[in-house]
């Protein structure tokens, strides 16, 4: 092969290296970082990897903790390509999980009813609450990131008034003295699941995300709805005018993104905690953007952003007791990451692939005046 | 997005909701107002000053009758500018309404109240003001939130490590501004999108700042001194008015300044023309010689600044401590009262004291034990309230409110 053949190869598919390239890049400038802040780089990172995919026992760990991270990536991913901004999936999460959890406490059904009655709690759930932000923004023109960032917070002291309220008791658990949980759910509603050996439960919610990521994919290449959707988000003045209405389509987008939301916060519930509580989960929404951002949009790409992004933060442990770092350095290291994605313009310099073509953009943000 | 459901207004929900709001009181207290011992309210204008005993009941009653008319007069298309009149006065008198009806048996300081707003309501119209700064010379800066929480971190550990205050609140401004370079850095010259940038401002000094805090001041943080208490001689004597606007803290005062100073600065001066040209229009701005790049820099380090100094509100003049995620959404709804003030700077203050309102009314009504239905209302619910204040302030002025033209895109020079 002729050098300029190999120009011509890398000009050609180097581009789908990007995320690889930022990722790389990101954990570069993490250990530049560790290093100058006085802690053991390699240390680190050795425990990182072994804390995240190096071991059955920790791969397991990985695929438990990075199932909501590839539900909610897929909630902002599908959102984005209607045009919207979803930093809501945490907000969407919890009221999904509460749905799930009063199906799950009040009910008492066999499992084959009652596993699929609480997803779709869940769905209904975060739907319900995304379509707020979603409402708000086709009706009012209220932009949807600041919406869906006060709904999180709103979600989040709701949550914790609905568990910790005893007069009236709403969704607490009497029997819990520090009143911080809801009771536990019924058997017949628990995901089941496998164990390899010494390892944590491997419930059924990675299929679940498995065939919504495929469901996504689906969705958005084959059916009218999902055309739909996206035209609206990609040019509202040409959707307008092929006749579709782009604040149905910005109602729906939210209500599917937060359907998405939901499930994953019923997987939770169902599939590892069996209980929501004060501290159930936190941080997801910008998580979960940055999952999304990670891939693309793609909701394949999805799947390995969401491994990596679980991977990351189970490891923290690991990486924690083996280089007495704190766990943040996962934070900044995925925000190094996000950096990169979104300015891919660094990494495409420092590894001399093809600047992007203009109008290639993920997307791009419009005043506050709403589009 | 300005396509409207059949025919209903916005102005026509407002206007229903006040006539529907106005006859609930009226049904609920007319009956109470016969009582031989009316249940009074005692509005309080400072510690041992003016008392002002208002029956409960009837004053309600009133207000509800005022709140009927009004919503009924918007509905007459013929006299539209006396209900839009009407609306607005209603809306005003939605705040003595919700004190007289909390306190009702008890009595409340008005003057703390309104001071107790106003302190809290800093940090929002500082971060109204970094919005302003970036959005009037084109760049969505969501990262605000970010920005404040890395200067609360940063201001504090300096504070923590020369023991000296003054240093702190400098640090705090110059690494409020590094981020803001950061951004700067992102959307102007890499020309990434700017709310993505923001979202990594944001997820970046969630990060820097946890890991700040546990690594190097981990157990070495709490329970120090916050920055001290000043009262301007003479002004701070005047009854009422005195103990609201010259008692304070410095950043209270700077933050006060800085809104003037920046209403003259944009509207008055060659270089405010210059920088909200750039935001309306970078073509044309650059067509007659404005260098569209350093002032979008210039402006977004100034954002940046302002929002680090809204940080050291929190960590140097409040609390005394840095606390993870300490500033709790404040950059986020910073930029709705900027929205809510129209890019104003005296509109965007406007905005922040009526959510410093919101979080005051909160932590008062809690004192009171406020009741609803018989059950006391839950904190959370007293705590969620500025948020929701925010949705509704949202929802019900983004329509009118237009923004700079170019916020949001890329300048390609």
């Amino acid at each position: 092969m002729s050098r300029s053949a190999i120009v011509a190869f890398w000009e050609r598919y180097s581009p789908a290296l990007v995320p690889v390239l930022a990722v790389f890049t990101a954990l570069v400038v993490g250990a530049l970082l560790i290093g100058l802040t006085g802690g053991d780089w390699q240390a680190a990172y050795i425990g990182l990897w072994q804390g995240s995919f190096g071991t059955p026992r920790a791969l397991v760990d990985t695929i438990i903790r990075s199932t909501p991270y590839i539900i909610c990536g897929l909630a902002v991913a599908l959102a984005f390509k209607a045009g919207l901004f979803n930093i809501g999936a945490e907000g969407q999460l919890y009221a999904g999980a509460l749905c799930a959890v009063v199906i799950g406490t009040t009910m008492q059904l066999p499992p084959i009813f009652h596993i699929p009655l609480g997803i779709i709690a869940g769905a209904l759930g975060g739907a319900a609450w995304a379509s707020i932000a979603g409402i708000l923004k086709a009706r009012t023109g209220a932009h949807e990131v600041i919406n869906t960032i006060m709904l999180n917070y709103i979600a989040l002291r709701l949550t914790d008034w609905l568990i910790k309220s005893r007069q009236p008791l709403l969704l607490g658990d009497p029997a819990d003295t520090s009143g911080s949980r809801t009771p536990h759910i019924a058997e017949t509603m628990r995901l089941p699941g496998v164990s390899l050996g010494n390892t944590n439960t491997l419930h059924l919610g990675i299929l679940l995300a498995v065939i919504l990521v495929f469901g996504v994919a689906w969705f958005f290449k084959r059916t009218t709805l999902g055309f739909e959707l996206r035209m609206a988000g990609t040019n509202p003045n040409a959707a307008r005018y092929a006749g579709i209405s782009v604040p149905r389509s910005i109602i729906l987008a939210m209500a599917f993104a937060g359907g998405l939301a939901g499930i994953a916060g019923a997987g939770e519930v169902m599939g590892v905690r069996y209980e929501v509580s004060t501290n159930f989960i936190s941080g997801v929404g910008f998580d979960a953007i940055a999952v999304a951002l990670l891939a693309r949009g793609n909701p394949v790409g999805i799947l390995f952003a969401g491994l990596l992004w679980g991977g990351l933060l189970t490891g923290a442990r690991l990486m924690q007791v083996r280089a007495g770092l704190s766990i943040d350095v996962i934070k900044i290291i995925q925000a190094l990451i996000i950096m990169f994605i979104a300015a891919d313009q660094i990494v495409r310099f420092l590894y001399r692939i093809p600047q992007r073509k203009a109008g290639d953009e993920t997307m791009v943000s419009k005043g506050w005046g709403g589009g | 997005m300005t396509e409207r459901r059949r025919g209903v207004t916005r102005r026509q929900v407002i206007a229903g909701f006040f006539a529907l709001l106005g006859l609930l009181l009226i049904v609920n207290y007319v009956a109470e107002i016969d009582l031989a011992d009316p249940v009074t309210t005692r509005l309080l204008f400072g510690v041992g000053g003016f008392v002002l005993p208002t029956p409960t009941a009837l004053t309600l009653t009133l207000i509800g009758g005022f709140w009927f008319v009004a919503g009924v007069v918007s509905f007459v298309p013929r006299i539209a500018s006396i209900g839009t009149a009407m609306l607005w006065a209603g809306a005003l008198l939605i705040i003595p309404a919700l004190l007289i009806w909390a306190a009702a048996g008890k009595q409340i300081n008005v003057v703390s109240l309104a001071s107790v707003s106003l302190r809290l309501s800093t940090p929002i119209a500082l971060g109204a003001l970094a919005g302003i700064y970036a959005e009037r010379a084109g760049i969505i800066n969501i990262g605000i939130e970010g920005m404040m929480l890395t200067g609360a971190a940063f201001g504090f550990a300096v504070f923590a490590f020369t023991d000296n205050i003054w240093l702190g609140v400098v640090m705090a401004v110059v690494s409020g501004s590094l981020m803001a370079l950061l951004h700067g850095t992102l959307s102007i010259t890499f020309k990434t999108d700017q709310i993505v940038s923001g979202t990594v401002i944001n997820i970046l000094a969630i990060g820097v700042t946890g890991y700040l805090r546990r690594q190097f001041f981990v157990d070495g943080g709490g329970g120090r001194v916050t920055l001290p208490q000043f009262s301007l001689p003479l002004l701070s004597d005047i009854p009422v008015l005195g103990p609201i606007l010259f008692v304070g803290k410095p950043i209270f005062f700077a933050m006060i300044l800085l809104v003037i100073f920046t209403h003259i600065l944009l509207f008055t001066t060659r270089y405010g023309l210059r920088l909200r040209a750039v935001g309306e229009n970078p073509k044309a701005a650059a067509t007659v010689g404005i260098n569209v790049t350093r002032t979008r820099y210039l402006n977004i380090i100034i954002s940046g600044a302002m929002a680090g100094l809204a940080g050291a509100w929190f960590s140097l003049e409040t609390v005394g401590r840095f606390d993870d995620g300490m500033t709790a959404g404040k950059g986020f709804i910073a930029l709705a009262a900027m929205i809510f003030g129209k890019w104003m700077p005296f509109g965007a203050f406007g905005g922040a004291a009526l959510f410093g309102f919101s979080e005051a009314l909160g932590s008062n009504f809690q004192i009171l034990q406020v009741q609803a239905f018989g059950l006391p209302v839950p904190v959370q619910f007293l705590q969620l309230l500025p948020y929701l204040v925010t949705m509704v302030v949202l929802a019900g002025l983004i329509g009118r409110a237009v923004g700079p033209a170019a916020a949001g895109k890329p300048y390609q020079g």
